[in-house]
């Protein structure tokens, strides 16, 4: 895991420095909230519905077991007892003070955290596989890629006014957990003869105007990453729109210029960048990336997970759930689900934080992944320790065997926390959890994917939900709106809105039909929800949504 | 002409970041049924003002709809109504503490 240098350590503890004069400043009047906003959202700080709300990157969703007993510490500290993991392995913090801030971006700093780009017009925290440098399937660990583009696009002089937020999410999988083609740039690593490179994808996003990005490169040199990058976003920043910030993502910018034109925009300044960058970003790399090396794997007998899965079923059950196949066949990749039936999605208490760092420390070499779905992953764990670990994990309310099931919901804040939005999201999957729960039926139906935003801005990927539920303000009244067959893995989709909204006590009878539907089409048990989709298309989905729409105007 | 919507001026106290209404008195309070409701929009305007000449206190000060009633005024949106009373996920701001006199100290 990287290491901050010296001169990531000056340079974060310069910049909290400023930020605790700005804060002094706005407290004693000599700014106004006109000045100071742009300021404080440089630095992650929102104020939100009840209070101020940090955000806290988590550069591509990696932690260290210190790191997250410090998060812990934090909630204890400075909130109330929690923090809220989101979609882009951001931790929030719900319930800052003003004048804490700066007391809580210090102690972020002691283990080389901080809240940098998480908000404003530049590029944010980078995203990657939270499977990274531990998937069976991988070419390489994208990670050290990811730590290079940070320190790339941290602080980066020309971009820290572009049109719009720029994502950009990197995976070294055929299978893309990271949802690449959902961000403004995915980088997806690709093998050809022999050498591996990255498929560049651009103008992937969400939002209001959902869009799947298009390959602007299908096969780039390692090498010439970073200079191809800046040629990307130096590009955009000249060609996007800032007179709209509806039309101001690249996706539009992409959109009303052509990916031919971009690409050859690009590619031209791609030529000049490429002679500027004379190697330094290579020199970087190398330094990088010796620090993401795997750990000292511990080879040890599995037959202590193999006596534990024929005996216990609750065991087994988590086990068949919650494991991904690791790169050594001793090892699994163990998902720790955020989503007890009937929590807050995503949520954890600093006792739980401090459990899965407990954990990470004593069997997993330390390591901690956050997901984008909103769960915990210790990615490297002996088998022969999950026994131990289920058994520490069950005592802390860790032990949930839903991994991939229809209560493994994504939802953002919605309107229980965010300012922005339209109508609640979390209830909605507290609901959807405990109801399938209660029925029996979750492991029944199988790998299913539910995603829930409280407004159009979609920080909940609704888009790419098998299911996706979009909240709204219809009349003042609550209404949820259905999107079917989304997909945010290497053949994403945009979800088919599947009619008019439900009212809130509407939603969930609905969801139950539409269930009930696929559990009766389908072939078998192997056909998943979304497969069952795809061969089946949307009517008879909508036939189940709306049993009475013939008696019923077209709305 | 239609009829004006009576209205509170609300904001976000610049400390804690908590739910405020304007008073009659000047003073702030976190407790929805203590605020002034203003049923003119003259009025409305000018006591928007007031608020936002406040930037050492408040911020995002605006106006709310509301519905006047027995118990003091109600929110007429949804919205409005998470703001006075907290989150529903946990028993989190101003539903966690009921102060008795509703009092802010911003
Ligand atoms: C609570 C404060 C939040 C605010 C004010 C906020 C604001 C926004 C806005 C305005 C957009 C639309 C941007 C555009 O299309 O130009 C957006 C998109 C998005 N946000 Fe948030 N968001 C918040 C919380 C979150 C959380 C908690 C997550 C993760 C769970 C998140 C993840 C995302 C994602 C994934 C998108 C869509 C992808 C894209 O950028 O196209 N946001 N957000
Ligand atoms: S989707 Fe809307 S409601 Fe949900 S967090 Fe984003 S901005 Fe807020």
């Amino acid at each position: 895991m990287y290491n901050y240098s010296e001169f990531d350590h000056a340079f974060l503890a310069e910049r909290n420095a400023q930020f605790r004069a700005q804060v002094a400043r706005r407290i004693d009047g000599s700014l106004t909230e006109d000045e100071f906003k742009p300021l404080r959202l440089m630095n992650g700080l929102y104020l939100q519905l009840h209070a101020y709300m940090l955000r806290v990157a988590i550069p591509y969703g990696t932690l260290n077991g210190a790191q997250m007993r410090q998060l812990a510490y934090l909630a204890e500290r400075w909130d109330k007892g929690y923090g809220h993991f989101t979609t882009r392995q951001n931790i929030q913090y719900n319930w800052p003070q003003l004048p804490d801030v700066p007391d809580m971006l210090d102690a972020l700093a002691e283990v080389g955290l901080h809240a940098i780009q998480t908000s404003g017009n530049t590029i944010r925290n980078v995203t990657a596989d939270h499977f990274a440098g531990a998937a069976a399937d991988e070419l390489a660990d994208p990670r050290p890629v990811a730590e290079l583009i940070r320190q790339w696009s941290t602080d980066h002089p020309e971009f820290q006014f572009l049109p719009r937020k720029f994502k950009i999410a990197v995976t070294g999988s055929p299978h893309d957990r990271a949802v690449t083609r959902a961000h403004d740039i995915g980088l997806r690593m690709v093998a050809r003869e022999g050498e591996t490179g990255f498929e560049v994808i651009v103008g992937g996003g969400l939002g209001r105007t959902p869009m799947i990005g298009q390959v602007i490169r299908p096969f780039l040199p390692r090498a010439d990453l970073l200079p191809y990058l800046e040629a990307i976003v130096s590009v955009y920043n000249l060609l996007g729109r800032r007179d709209n910030k509806y039309k101001a993502r690249i996706k539009i910018t992409m959109h009303e210029n052509g990916i031919d034109t971009i690409r050859a925009l690009v590619e031209e300044r791609f030529t000049t960048l490429r002679a500027a960058f004379n190697g330094a970003d290579q020199a970087l790399l190398a330094q990088i990336a010796p620090q993401f090396a795997p750990p000292a794997y511990l080879a040890k007998p599995v037959d202590a997970f193999d006596a534990a899965y024929a005996a216990d079923p609750i065991f087994r059950s988590w086990a068949d759930t919650n494991l991904t196949a690791h790169k050594r066949a001793d090892h699994a990749i163990l998902s720790i689900s955020l989503k007890a039936h009937g929590a807050t999605p995503g949520d954890a208490t600093a006792a739980q934080m401090r459990v899965m760092a407990d954990l990470a420390a004593q069997y997993a070499y330390d390591e901690l992944r956050i997901s984008h779905e909103q769960n915990v992953i210790l990615p490297h764990v002996a088998r022969a320790d999950l026994p131990a670990v289920h058994a520490a994990l069950k005592a802390a309310g860790l032990a949930t065997a839903n991994i991939g099931l229809i209560s493994d919901i994504i939802a953002c804040p919605g309107m229980d926390y965010c300012a922005l939005a339209t109508a609640r999201s979390i209830p909605i999957a507290q609901e959807i959890a405990t109801h399938f729960d209660a029925l029996k039926l979750e492991h029944d139906i199988g790998p299913l994917k539910i995603k829930i935003s409280g407004c159009i801005n979609a920080c909940g990927h609704h888009h790419v939900g098998h299911i996706g539920i979009l909240g709204l303000d219809r009349a003042g009244v609550e209404n949820y709106q259905i999107t079917l067959g989304g997909d945010g893995t290497e053949d994403a989709v945009i979800g088919e809105r599947a009619g008019p909204g439900f009212a809130a006590e509407d939603l969930l009878p609905a969801i139950e039909r539409l269930i009930r539907t696929y559990l009766d089409l389908r072939e078998g048990r192997e056909e998943t929800f979304l497969d069952a989709y795809r061969r089946l298309g949307l009517a008879p989905f909508k036939a189940a949504l709306y049993p009475d729409a013939r008696d019923r105007d077209a709305a | 002409m239609p009829r004006f919507t009576p209205k509170v001026v609300t904001a976000n106290a610049l400390i804690e970041g908590d739910v405020i209404y304007l008073a009659a008195d000047d003073s702030w309070t976190r407790d929805l049924s203590r605020a002034e409701v203003i049923a003119d929009e003259a009025i409305a305007q000018m006591r928007l003002l007031d608020a936002q000449r406040q930037p050492g206190r408040v911020v995002g000060a605006y106006l709310a709809d509301v519905i006047p009633g027995a118990q003091g005024p109600q929110p007429a949106h949804f919205r409005e109504d998470f703001r006075r009373k907290g989150p529903s996920n946990y028993l989190h701001g101003k539903q966690e503490t009921t102060k008795p006199e509703g009092a802010a100290n911003v």
